[in-house]
């Protein structure tokens, strides 16, 4: 891929004769820009994606509620995702009085700031990765543990008691369900017997084509993640941080313009990084889901990885919006109760189980790369 | 000086700011997010020591979770700068001292034959040496009843904070689950069939 990007530029800069003049600067920081090429290349697709995920949520809760959704802005309100970020790039900045200045601006950032880093070590494909790190799956977990800061600083700087109530709420609510998750990557790591992202999907390519993905032996330590990634996102039916009936919107009230448009950027930036990390980890990521299924898996060899996987976060992401149309919100003590009394103690007797299953031989999910 | 070397300069000299700042801050919650900053600067110097598991683990466990609760506690504290400053002058000579007693320690330790001098090289390993699995098999190889009394340590304190926090109050209006689900719709609400009955005529 390097060396395509370096040849168009090569044959660029040769229309005008310029090439040896210009690379003469570019080569010292030719790493540096390359890097950043990548960042670009990873950021402003999902970007575009955050805008289109509330066109689709709007639209999708408009349907199964029998309405009809955004349709003024364009075909089939196909540009209002635009026109709202115009709608708040173009508002008021309103700072609080006796609010802390610096944190209150400092909070969106670190909202959005994780949910953006942790794509560093998100593979797309087999190869296709801005860092290939052997401690990926530690590195996801740190980010998405220090997502919790910026709401508890949005709610505290704000200086507004339905800010801090939100802030207090989710804070306890992000800390809770980090351990059901973190359990439930633990079986995963097992499993795979590997940290590395990249090792972890290709762990799960076997000739039983959906068969051997983790989602079938760890089955309910996937829906203990997704669960659990439902909460840690704030999405309903746990979005107790900001549950309008109760404290009006929470954390991020006292916001607005950029500021609230930063968090809801964050909120969606989650929802996508958690869509993703699903379809890697239990789903196969970029693996054929038919590889090996004799007719179907020889007719769709031919689709590229990357369509499988933006296919699966399609799924996952439409089950978040599912979610937010079907249950009601959940009551502050029974969201607490499910995260400790419910998913933790399942989460830790089914590492045990997964622990103990690996040892016999019916154990049908070892690596490829570890047989043998 | 190469990059490593300047990240190693910027990292270090953020952490000793944020170090100062956690002292010299004067808002509690300001001073908790240091201690942050500080944390995450130590990160990226370990990550530089290419002991990564150390570093995301630093990231994970004191960030992400022990900082949190420890925030949480400061914003719920009522807390009076002004009350908290009285006396500072009493007590200065007293943390001189220890401050004084503390620094010499770590120049005794720091400076002593033992360590002075000795460069301290790091290995390089290849990309695809794992930090954490060498740490794992040490940990449960050759340091297991350390790691096992370590454990068993931090059991102890999470049994121990939950006995000297659980109290039963009386008197408190709180929802059994097991019983709201045991519910069944006979048991509220009954269902009573009546004839209708013709609205009487009002038109005249």
């Amino acid at each position: 891929m390097e060396a395509q990007v370096l040849h168009f530029f090569q044959w660029f800069w040769d229309l005008f004769g310029l090439w040896n003049v210009v690379w003469s600067f570019v080569e010292p920081v030719w790493p540096l820009i390359w890097n950043l090429m990548k960042i670009v290349a990873i950021v402003a697709p999902l970007m575009i994606g955050v805008a289109y995920l509330t066109y689709a949520e709007r639209k999708i809760l408009a349907y199964m509620q029998v309405r009809v959704g955004p349709n003024r802005v364009g075909y089939y309100g196909l540009l209002q995702p635009i026109a709202d970020g115009i709608k708040l790039l173009f508002k008021e900045l309103i700072v609080p009085i006796r609010s802390n200045k610096l944190l209150f601006a400092f909070a969106p950032v670190m909202v959005l700031a994780p949910a953006l880093a942790a794509w560093a070590v998100v593979p797309f494909a087999d190869g296709m990765v801005l860092a290939n790190i052997n401690a990926g799956l530690l590195f996801i977990l740190a980010m998405t543990s220090i997502g919790v800061y910026g709401v508890i600083i949005a709610g505290w700087s704000s200086n507004s008691k339905y800010a801090f109530l939100g802030a207090m709420r989710s804070a306890a609510q992000m800390v809770s369900y980090e351990l059901p998750m973190g359990f439930a990557l633990v079986c995963v790591l097992l499993a795979a017997q590997s940290m590395n992202l990249t090792d972890i999907v290709m762990g799960q390519q076997s000739n039983a084509g959906m068969l051997g993905w983790y989602f079938v032996p760890l089955f309910p330590m996937f829906i203990v993640y997704l669960i659990s990634g439902v909460a840690e996102t704030n999405r309903a039916p746990f979005d107790m941080a900001e549950g309008e009936s109760e404290i009006v919107a929470g954390f991020h009230v006292e916001y607005s313009g950029m500021g609230f448009a930063l968090f809801f950027l964050g909120e969606y930036a989650n929802m996508i990084l958690i869509a993703g990390l699903t379809s890697l980890f239990f789903l196969g990521g970029w693996l054929n889901p038919f590889h090996g299924w004799m007719l179907v898996g020889a007719l769709t060899e031919w689709v590229p990885g990357i369509v499988w996987l933006l296919g699966k976060m399609f799924f996952v992401l439409f089950l978040f919006l599912w979610f937010r149309a079907t249950f009601p919100r959940y009551r502050y003590d029974q969201l607490m109760r499910l995260g400790w009394k419910v998913l933790i103690p399942l989460t830790l007797v089914w590492v045990v189980v997964v622990a103990a299953w690996m040892q016999t031989p019916y154990w049908l999910w070892t690596p490829a790369s570890v047989q043998g | 000086m190469n990059l490593e070397t300047l990240m190693f300069y910027l990292l270090s000299a953020l952490t000793v700011f944020a170090a100062l700042r956690v002292i010299t801050s004067r808002n509690p919650v300001h001073a908790a997010l240091f201690l942050v900053l500080a944390f995450f600067s130590t990160a990226g110097i370990w990550m530089l020591l290419e002991a990564e598991f150390l570093a995301l683990t630093l990231v994970l466990v004191y960030v992400g979770a022990v900082m949190v609760l420890f925030l949480f506690v400061v914003m719920m504290l009522d807390i009076n700068l002004e009350r908290l400053r009285v006396g500072f002058w009493k007590w200065f000579p007293f943390a001189a001292i220890l401050a004084v007693v503390l620094l010499v320690e770590m120049v005794m330790v720091l400076g002593s034959s033992s360590t002075a001098g000795t460069n301290v090289n790091v290995a390089k390993h290849a990309a695809d040496y794992s930090n954490t699995k060498e740490l794992g098999r040490l940990i449960y190889t050759e340091y297991i009843y350390a790691f096992e009394l370590a454990a068993v340590l931090l059991l102890v304190a999470i049994i121990a904070a939950i006995a000297l926090t659980l109290r039963q109050r009386s008197g408190t209006k709180h929802q059994v689950q097991g019983d709201q689900i045991q519910v069944r719709s006979k048991d509220r609400v009954r269902i009573v069939s009546m004839p209708s009955v013709a609205r009487p005529d009002t038109r005249k």
